[in-house]
């Protein structure tokens, strides 16, 4: 017993010390769909700087922003940028503003399943937002069709699935449809959530995914990592210059590229339907919340040294899960932003 | 009530006799206190839930008003919300599901109590109670995977050819929608029937069954007509146990029913639940009304369960009332 009693008292001595000795602890919240490479990254950063040790919830975008809005996380992750009212209620609460950092790029897809159909269809933006718009409802319709000379669609109805979740992915379609269709605009908007109308909802990416499998005549939107991951078949999307681009990771960057020119200074831009031959056009940044003043000047200075890492070396991790990796004007443009963190 | 109403004249004297201090130096009046701030915590954390989810719906309160519940538009881009096609999802999914579950729960609980030998009900019994301990999303998964694909491929096409005239089986068939979502529910709810009653019917004394037997009776007539009457009371119980868990079922309906929120008379049509949809957009809010509107369901969705659960009281001590009528006559 006593023995007992003086081991118990050893490991807690130990566990006192390791404590006590315990790194700095940053925490952030937010976005899902970066969490994979988020994750990679604090990782990554933790070995090189064993000090410090960032925790990141993937929470969603909207959870991330309501965080970082009542302080209860040291910076926060969106997949769409705050918007005017949301940046008021920031500003409002702690007299100083947020500043965005984009630091991925990521694309959504079409996908679908028609059986007897192995080929990968061209979509025009009309076919799109007139499929979600429930006008265009059998797949040899000719919107679809024009596209597609030389495949032979069936006169199957069709079956469209959307996200049911509020999500970044979902953000990104509607943002994009908003802008090629002005029906689409008046109608249904954009956001992380809208009222659609038609389709089945299915909850997360791989819901989605496995419903478009698993059910015939399916058509839907996937986050781009999901297709590749799962090696499922999707479509290219007609540009704005007129070219029909299949989502990868070099046409997602040729994007951010096309839309770096006139990146406003607080980096909250919409890329999708992007100028640029080669750019896909339904692509988006995904960002980092991070206040503009901090009351302790240590997490800043962990924060300030998190993001330099990211926007250089962290830059080389991407690829290699299926993100695609910014655009060096836009990196240029980041690190100088950063001074304004204080 | 018997026994109860014997013991407290006798304990009375006994307790008088002793001073407060007496007591409490003897424990029984500490663990009187500590039970009764245990106890006191369940209403306390109801009456706790109820206030912050009335506090935190104030502004679909104010902007909406009644119409929420009369309205089927729910649009979060444009600040429009109405609960009635969730209200409807809600209570047809978990009608579906009884009306599969029922019948198949309590034939299989008077097999095990009454007809199986007594190893055969015991070993059944543990793989009740595994199914009952299975983890929601897992059924979720049986249903996307299994259930749907059987629904579209086989059930679907096989009501719409037999039942087809009727508006419940008509319209297009994906294998999602109501009809799957109360299939599934019925699944996850059918282990909670038979296992309590179950122990309901095994409960009922012998002597009930053996005085059916020798007037004459064959085994089933005194199983069905003196055996499940006596335990109407504890059957009916297991079914409003397991109408809760239905209403309240999220990640397997959310799976299952298609996630639209519409309002359609067909069982194959796609819909929508109040906890499906309160997981699904909750943590993707970001304009305070639709937060707020999502909290509101939630108040919705605790006075559904808190009005069925209260019919369900009534029900039951209606029905036990008549049947301890006519065990006195």
């Amino acid at each position: 017993m006593k023995r007992l009693a003086g081991l118990l008292l050893v490991v807690l001595a130990v566990a006192g010390v390791l404590w006590a000795d315990s790194a700095l602890s940053i925490n952030g919240a937010g976005a899902t769909f970066p969490y994979p490479m988020y994750s990679k990254w604090f990782d990554e950063y933790h070995k090189k700087n064993t000090n410090l040790q960032i925790n990141y919830q993937s929470i969603g975008s909207g959870g991330g922003i309501k965080q970082i809005t009542e302080g209860t996380v040291d910076f926060g992750a969106t997949d769409g940028p705050m918007n005017d009212e949301q940046l008021k209620a920031y500003s409002d609460k702690h007299g100083s503003g947020i500043l965005h950092f984009p630091t991925v790029l990521g694309a959504d897809v079409p996908a679908y399943n028609i059986p007897g159909v192995s080929a990968e269809l061209n979509f025009t933006p009309e076919a799109l937002a007139g499929i979600f718009l429930g006008k265009i409802t059998k797949w040899n319709d000719p919107a679809i069709a024009g596209a597609n000379k030389g495949v032979s669609l069936p006169a199957n109805d069709i079956v469209v699935v959307h996200r049911s979740d509020g999500s970044g992915t979902t953000y990104i379609w509607t943002d994009y449809l908003s802008k090629i269709s002005d029906e689409w605009k008046a109608k249904v908007g954009k956001g992380t959530s809208v009222n659609w109308p038609v389709g089945l909802g299915a909850k997360g990416n791989e819901v989605v995914a496995g419903t478009i499998k698993n059910t015939p005549n399916s058509f839907g939107y996937v986050e781009l990592i999901y297709v590749i991951q799962n090696q499922m078949a999707y479509g290219r999307v007609r540009n704005s210059s007129g070219a029909f681009i299949k989502a990868n990771l070099a046409s997602v960057t040729a994007a951010a590229a096309g839309a770096a020119k006139n990146m406003p200074d607080d980096f909250r831009v919409s890329i999708t339907d992007a100028p640029g031959k080669t750019a896909y056009p339904i692509s988006s940044f995904t960002w980092l919340l991070v206040p503009a003043k901090f009351s302790d000047a240590t997490k800043r200075d962990a924060i300030k040294g998190f993001v330099k890492w990211m926007l250089a070396d962290g830059q080389n991790y991407t690829e290699a899960l299926s993100y695609a990796k910014l655009p060096q004007e836009v990196v240029t443009k980041e690190l100088k932003a950063l001074n304004n963190v204080q | 009530m018997a026994t109860t109403t014997t013991t407290v004249p006798s304990a009375g004297p006994i307790a008088g006799s002793r001073s407060f201090l007496a007591r409490l130096r003897e424990g029984d009046e500490i663990a009187r206190m500590i039970t009764f701030l245990f106890a006191a915590s369940v209403v306390l954390v109801t009456v706790l839930l109820v206030f912050e989810l009335w506090r935190d719906s104030v502004l679909p309160r104010h902007k909406f008003g009644f119409n929420f519940f009369r309205t089927s538009v729910w649009d979060p881009v444009f600040d429009q919300f109405g609960a009635l096609p969730f209200i409807y999802g809600t209570l047809l999914t978990a009608t579906i599901s009884l009306v599969i579950a029922v019948p198949l729960g309590i034939g299989a609980a008077i097999f095990l109590a009454e007809l199986a030998p007594a190893r055969i009900s015991d070993t059944l019994e543990f793989f009740i109670d595994l199914l009952a301990a299975v983890p929601s999303v897992i059924y979720g998964i049986l249903g996307v995977f299994i259930v749907i694909p059987l629904m579209r491929d086989y059930i679907q096409p096989g009501l719409k050819k037999s039942l087809g005239f009727l508006p419940l089986f008509q319209g297009p068939a994906y294998g999602f929608g109501f009809l799957t979502a109360g299939a599934v529910l019925a699944i996850m709810i059918i282990p909670y029937i038979i296992s309590v009653s179950r122990e309901v019917l095994l409960s009922v004394p012998r002597d009930q069954r053996e005085a059916a037997l020798s007037l004459g009776s064959t085994r089933w007539e005194a199983t069905w007509k003196v055996v499940v009457p006596f335990a109407r009371g504890g059957i009916l119980g297991s079914i409003f146990l397991a109408l809760a868990r239905a209403l309240g079922e999220t990640i397997a309906v959310t799976m299952v029913i298609g996630n639209q929120p519409i309002i359609r008379a067909s069982l194959f049509s796609s819909g929508y639940s109040i906890a499906a949809i309160i997981a699904n957009e909750l943590t993707e809010a970001t304009s305070n009304l639709h937060y707020q509107s999502l909290i509101e369901l939630g108040l919705v969705l605790f006075l559904l369960t808190f009005v069925l659960n209260g019919l369900a009281r009534l029900l039951i001590v209606a029905t036990s009332q008549r049947g301890a009528g006519m065990g006195h006559a």
